[in-house]
C-alpha cells in the first residue's frame, strides 16, 4: 500500500525567490510526519501548495494513489485535505459556529422554495463536536474575537474534525497554548492517528515532535535535507539538520 | 488607506436596555429629532411630509444598501454617485430617442429602463476586477471610475439634463397607491377622475409607488445580506480575508458580484432618478451622493474596516440624515446648518463604534 | 525575471534596462509626452505666457497636494481640504473688507487680514488632527464631517453678506508678477511700469506662484530632511513601531492635520487674491485632482510612502492636462475620463516598478 498522501518534485518559486525547491516525501494513512526547519525553511510554502493555497510550479501530488490538481483551497478540502493554519484562518466577527462552517454553510427551505442559513442546524452540529472533543466553551453564539488564544485553536482543530478530514495539515498547533492545552492537543493528534488519518506537523517545540511523530522531514532553505524515523534519531541530530551542521541523505 | 487606532481597545460591558440602547443609538436619536420636529417644524408631522421624506430618500436608500455590502467587505466605492448619473443619463437618451420616433411610451419606458440597467453593471465589474485581479486600492479604483463615468455622462449629455421624455414617466415615478378623495370616492394606482386644481389639495394620498418600490428592493437585500451564503461570506471576507479564502471561498469572485451589486442599485437609482424628476439627470460634483450613502451606512453601525454593518442600520442612517435636512428646513433653519449637523452625527456614530466595539 | 531579459553575461539587456529606466519616471516621461502633444496641438501653449499660465492656475492643486502629501504618508486622508480652502477665501474676503471698513487702509488691512485668516485656517485641522489621534475617529469619516462643517460655516458666513468687495491692492498682488521687463527699457519689480500704448511688456513669475512654492519648498524640505518628517514616515510605515521607538504620535498626528489645513487655507488665500472673492466650494473641485495628484507622485495610500516633489510633479501634469485641453477647446469632460484613467494606471504600474519607484532618494 502506497502513501495516503505524496509530493514529488513540488517546486515553488515567487519571483526570484525559490521557497520550495524540488522536494518529495510521503505520508501513510495512520501516520504522524513532522516537518521540520528554521525559519524560511519552506515549510509554510509547501503546505500551502498541499492545501492549494499556492499553485506549484513543478512537481505533482498523489492523493490516495491518484494524481491530483489541487488549484484553490477548496479542491483540497473537497478531497478531504484539511489545514489548520498558525494563524488559525478565523474570522473573528463571526460567530462560533458559523466559523465552523465558513465556506460550507448549511441551507434549508422556508416557505418552501426560499434557501437560508440553517443556523439551527449548525449550531447544534457544532455542540456536538466540541462536546465530543471535550472542549469547554460558553457559548458558540460568541463571536470568536471574545475568545481566548486556546479556545480559538480548538474551534479551528474542531472545524478540521467536523469535516471528516482523511489528512491533516497542522502549522505550529501548540505554539500559542498552555501546557494542558497542549497535552489535549497532542492527544487528539494521536487519536486521529489512530482513526488512520494522515497528518503531518509543523513545530518549533522538538518535545512534542518526538512525543507524537513517527517520521520526520527537516528542510533547510526550501530544499528537504533529512528524513528520519522519529525513534531512530535525537533531537541533538535534529537540531544540528535544521541548522546545518550536516547534510545527509534520507 | 490604514484606519488602525492608536490606542487599545476598552471593551466596555453593557446588558439589558443600555445595550440595546447604545446599540440603536441612531433610532433613537432618529425618535428624539421626530419629536422636536413635529414641534418646531410646520407641517412636519404629517402624512404627506413623512411620505415626501421617504419618497425624496429612495435614490440614497439605494445606493446606501449597495454601499453596505461594500463596506462589510472592507472597501468602499466611490463610484456609485456618477453611476447613478450615467444610467439616468443613458436611459433617458434611449427614451428621449424613442420618444422621438413615436414608440408608445410603455416601450420607450421598459426598453430606457433595461438599457439603464445594464450599463451599470460594466462599471461595478470594472471596479471589481481592478480591485481583485490587479490589486489597486478600492479607494483608487472607485475614485478612477468616478472620474471616467462622469466623464462619460456629461459626454453623452453635453452637461445638460436630457428631456422630452414620454410623459407617463412622471406619474409612475411619483404615484401613489391609494387615493383618498374625501367624501368622493377611492381609487387605486392613479388620480381619481375629475378631480383637477384645488380640489387636488384635499386628496389624501397614501403609500407613493417609490417607497413600495424600495422596500422591496431593501427586504430582498437584507434576506441576502442575513439568511444567504452570500451574506455570510461577505461578512466573513470583511472580517478576515485569510480565513474566507482558506475556507475556500472563491473571494475574488465574490469581490467582483459585490462590486457589481454596488454599481447595479446605482444603475438602479439611476433609472429610477428618470421617473421620479422626468428627466435624465447627470450628478453633480456637489451632490457628493456616495460620501452621504457611506455617512449613512456607517452612522447605521458599519466600521470602515469591514466585518460590520447590517441594511436596516443604513436605512435607518438614510432616514436620520433625510429628517435633519427636512426637519431643519421646516423649522426655518439654513439648509447649510444640516452640512454641520451630518459632520457632526457622523463623528459620534464612529465614536460609539469606537466604544462599544461588541454591540453591532 | 524571465531568462530572455538576461544576456549572454547574466546581466539584464539593453532593451530591459531601458524599459526600467522610462517606467521608473513615467510620470516625468508622460509630462513631457503631455507638454509635446499640447504645443503641437494648442497654439500659444509653448511660450512664457503658457507656461506661467499652468503655474498660475496649478497654485490650487500645488497647494492642496502638498497638503495631502503629508496626510497620506501618514497613512490618513484628509478630505476636507477643498472646502477649507473655499471657507479660507471667504473668511480672508470678508475680514480684509471687514478691516477696511474700519479704516485701517490696504495694505495692513490685506497683510491682518491674510494673518489671521491663516491662523484660522489652523482650526480645522486642529480639530481634524484630534479626531483622528484621540478619539480614534477614521480620517475618512473626520475630514468627510469637516468638509460639511467648513462648507456649513462658509455659507453662513457668505449669508451674513457677500465676500467681495475687496481692496485694489489684493487684486494686483493676486494677479501680479515678480518681474517686469520693457525691451529696452528695463526691469521692474513687483509693480507695473506705466507703458505707452502699444509697447510691449513681458510678465515673468505671478506673484501667487511665488508665494505658492515659497512654502511648498520650505515645508518638502521639512519632510525630507528633518525629523519632523522622519517620524511622519514612520508613522505611516508602522504605527506600533513609531509609537514603540517614543515617538509621541498623537501630537505629531494633530500638527500633520494642521499642516494640511494651512496649506488648504494658502490656498484659500491665494483665490481670493486671484479673482478678488471667496467662494464657500472654491476648492470642491480639486479634491480629485490633490488626491491623484498624490498618486501619481508615488505615494501608497496605505502611508509610508510619497514625496512632495513626486507630488508636485503628479499635480504639474493635471495642470497642464487642464491647461492644455482648455486651450485646445476641448470640452473639460474629457478631462474627468483622463483623470481617472491616468489614476488607475498610476498605480498599475507602480505595481509593475515596485521597489524602484519607491526607494530612497
Amino acid at each position: 500500500m502506497g502513501y495516503l498522501l505524496e509530493v514529488r518534485n513540488i517546486t515553488k518559486r515567487f519571483g526570484g525567490l525559490v521557497a520550495v525547491n524540488n522536494v518529495s516525501f510521503g505520508v501513510n494513512a495512520g501516520e504522524v510526519v513532522g516537518l521540520l526547519g528554521d525559519n524560511g525553511a519552506g515549510k509554510s510554502t509547501l503546505v500551502k501548495v498541499i492545501s492549494g493555497v499556492h499553485q506549484p510550479d513543478e512537481g505533482k501530488i498523489f492523493f490516495e494513489g491518484k494524481e491530483i490538481k489541487i488549484n484553490n483551497p477548496m479542491d483540497a478540502l473537497s478531497l478531504g485535505i484539511e489545514t489548520i493554519y498558525q494563524d488559525l484562518a478565523l474570522a473573528e466577527n463571526l460567530n462560533v459556529y458559523s466559523n465552523i462552517f465558513l465556506g460550507r454553510e448549511k441551507l434549508k427551505r422556508i416557505l418552501g422554495f426560499i434557501k437560508v442559513l440553517d443556523h439551527d442546524y449548525m449550531y447544534s452540529e457544532s455542540k456536538a463536536i466540541l462536546d465530543r472533543l471535550d472542549i469547554k466553551i460558553p457559548s458558540l453564539r460568541n463571536k470568536i474575537r471574545m475568545l481566548s488564544g486556546g479556545q480559538r485553536q480548538a474551534v479551528a482543530i474542531s472545524r478540521s474534525i467536523y469535516w471528516d478530514a482523511k489528512f491533516l495539515i497542522m502549522d505550529e498547533p501548540t505554539a500559542a497554548l498552555g501546557i494542558a492545552e497542549q497535552k489535549k492537543v497532542l492527544d487528539l493528534v494521536r487519536t486521529l492517528r489512530s482513526q488512520g488519518i494522515g497528518i503531518i506537523i509543523i513545530s518549533h517545540q522538538l518535545y512534542d515532535v518526538f512525543s507524537v511523530t513517527d517520521r520526520l522531514v527537516i528542510m533547510r532553505r526550501g530544499e528537504k535535507v533529512a528524513e528520519r524515523v522519529t525513534k531512530e534519531t535525537t533531537p541533538d541530530e535534529v537540531v544540528s539538520l535544521i541548522v546545518g551542521a550536516e547534510t545527509v541523505n534520507a | 488607506m490604514s484606519n488602525e487606532s492608536i490606542t487599545v481597545k476598552r471593551k466596555r460591558e453593557l446588558s439589558g436596555v443600555t445595550a440595546v440602547l447604545a446599540r440603536e443609538w441612531a433610532t433613537v436619536f432618529l425618535f428624539l429629532l421626530v419629536v422636536i420636529f413635529s414641534f418646531t417644524g410646520r407641517g412636519f408631522f404629517s402624512l404627506n411630509n413623512f411620505q415626501n421624506v421617504l419618497h425624496l430618500s429612495t435614490v440614497f436608500l439605494l445606493l446606501a444598501a449597495g454601499e453596505t455590502f461594500v463596506i462589510i467587505t472592507g472597501g468602499i466605492d466611490l463610484s456609485v454617485g456618477f453611476v447613478m448619473g450615467l444610467s439616468s443619463v443613458l436611459g433617458a437618451k434611449v427614451m428621449q430617442i424613442m420618444q422621438a420616433a413615436a414608440l408608445p411610451q410603455p416601450l420607450s419606458m421598459v426598453v430606457g429602463t433595461i438599457v439603464g440597467l445594464s450599463i451599470s453593471i460594466i462599471p461595478g465589474w470594472v471596479n471589481g476586477v481592478l480591485i481583485t485581479k490587479y490589486n489597486v486600492p478600492p479607494f483608487i479604483a472607485t475614485l478612477g471610475m468616478w472620474g471616467i463615468t462622469n466623464g462619460i455622462t456629461l459626454k453623452i449629455c453635453q452637461g445638460f439634463p436630457v428631456a422630452y421624455l414620454p410623459p407617463k414617466l412622471v406619474e409612475i415615478g411619483n404615484g401613489f397607491l391609494i387615493y383618498i378623495y374625501p367624501g368622493k370616492g377611492v381609487t387605486f394606482f392613479h388620480k381619481p377622475a375629475g378631480v383637477v386644481g384645488t380640489q387636488i389639495r384635499e386628496l389624501i394620498r397614501i403609500l407613493p409607488f417609490s417607497i413600495i418600490f424600495s422596500t422591496a428592493v431593501l427586504l430582498f437585500l437584507w434576506h441576502l445580506l442575513k439568511n444567504t451564503k452570500f451574506g455570510q461570506h461577505t461578512y466573513a471576507i470583511g472580517g478576515s480575508m485569510n480565513a474566507a479564502i482558506r475556507s475556500g471561498i472563491d473571494v475574488k469572485k465574490h469581490l467582483v458580484k459585490v462590486y457589481i451589486l454596488s454599481s447595479f442599485l446605482a444603475g438602479m437609482a439611476g433609472v429610477f432618478n428618470i421617473f421620479q424628476t422626468g428627466v435624465g439627470n447627470f450628478t453633480p460634483f456637489s451632490a457628493m451622493y456616495e460620501l452621504f450613502a457611506i455617512a449613512a451606512v456607517v452612522i447605521g453601525g458599519a466600521s470602515l474596516m469591514g466585518g460590520k454593518g447590517r441594511i436596516v442600520g443604513s436605512v435607518v442612517g438614510v432616514i436620520l440624515l433625510a429628517v435633519i435636512s427636512n426637519g431643519l428646513s421646516l423649522s426655518g433653519v439654513e439648509p447649510f446648518y444640516r452640512f454641520i449637523a451630518v459632520g457632526v452625527i457622523l463623528i459620534i456614530a464612529v465614536i460609539m463604534d469606537q466604544l462599544f466595539p461588541d454591540l453591532f | 525575471m524571465g531568462i530572455n531579459q538576461l544576456n549572454t553575461t547574466g546581466e539584464l539587456t539593453r532593451g530591459r534596462r531601458l524599459f526600467i529606466y522610462v517606467g521608473q519616471r513615467w510620470a516625468l516621461m508622460f509630462l513631457i509626452f503631455e507638454f509635446l502633444v499640447f504645443s503641437a496641438a494648442a497654439d500659444g501653449f509653448f511660450t512664457a505666457r503658457g507656461v506661467q499660465i499652468i503655474f498660475f492656475f496649478g497654485t490650487a492643486i500645488f497647494l492642496l497636494g502638498t497638503a495631502e502629501t503629508f496626510v497620506i504618508i501618514t497613512g490618513g486622508i484628509d478630505l476636507s481640504i477643498g472646502f477649507v480652502m473655499g471657507f479660507a477665501s471667504v473668511v480672508s474676503a470678508k475680514l480684509i473688507v471687514a478691516f477696511m471698513k474700519a479704516g485701517m487702509g490696504e495694505v495692513w488691512s490685506i497683510v491682518i487680514g491674510i494673518a489671521l485668516t491663516l491662523l484660522i485656517g489652523l482650526i480645522p485641522g486642529y480639530i481634524n488632527g484630534v479626531l483622528v489621534a484621540r478619539f480614534n475617529v477614521p480620517p475618512f469619516i473626520a475630514t468627510f464631517s469637516m468638509l460639511g462643517i467648513a462648507h456649513g460655516v462658509s455659507e453662513l458666513l457668505i449669508k451674513k453678506g457677500a465676500a467681495k468687495n475687496l481692496p485694489h491692492l489684493a487684486n494686483v498682488i493676486g494677479n501680479g508678477y515678480l518681474f517686469y521687463i520693457v525691451p529696452g527699457k528695463g526691469l521692474s519689480f513687483l509693480t507695473m511700469p506705466a507703458i505707452r500704448r502699444g509697447e510691449k511688456i513681458i510678465q515673468l513669475i505671478p506673484n501667487v506662484v511665488v508665494i505658492t512654492f515659497i512654502f511648498i519648498f520650505i515645508f518638502g524640505f521639512i519632510l525630507k530632511r528633518t525629523k519632523f518628517g522622519q517620524h511622519t514616515y514612520a508613522i505611516g510605515g508602522n504605527i506600533e513601531s513609531a509609537i514603540k521607538a517614543g515617538i509621541n504620535v498623537k501630537r505629531h498626528l494633530i500638527k500633520v492635520y494642521m499642516i494640511s489645513s494651512f496649506f488648504s487655507t494658502l490656498a484659500g488665500v491665494i483665490y481670493m487674491l486671484k479673482y478678488i472673492t471667496g467662494k464657500a466650494d472654491a476648492g470642491a473641485s480639486f479634491l480629485l485632482d490633490s488626491i491623484v495628484a498624490v498618486v501619481i507622485g508615488g505615494a501608497s495610500l496605505y502611508g509610508g510612502l510619497g514625496t512632495v516633489r513626486g507630488t508636485i510633479l503628479g499635480a504639474l501634469i493635471l495642470a497642464v492636462l487642464e491647461t492644455g485641453l482648455r486651450m485646445m477647446g476641448v470640452s473639460t469632460f474629457d478631462k474627468y475620463i483622463a483623470v481617472g484613467v491616468i489614476l488607475i494606471l498610476a498605480v498599475l504600474i507602480d505595481q509593475y516598478f515596485p521597489e524602484i519607484i519607491h526607494k530612497e532618494e
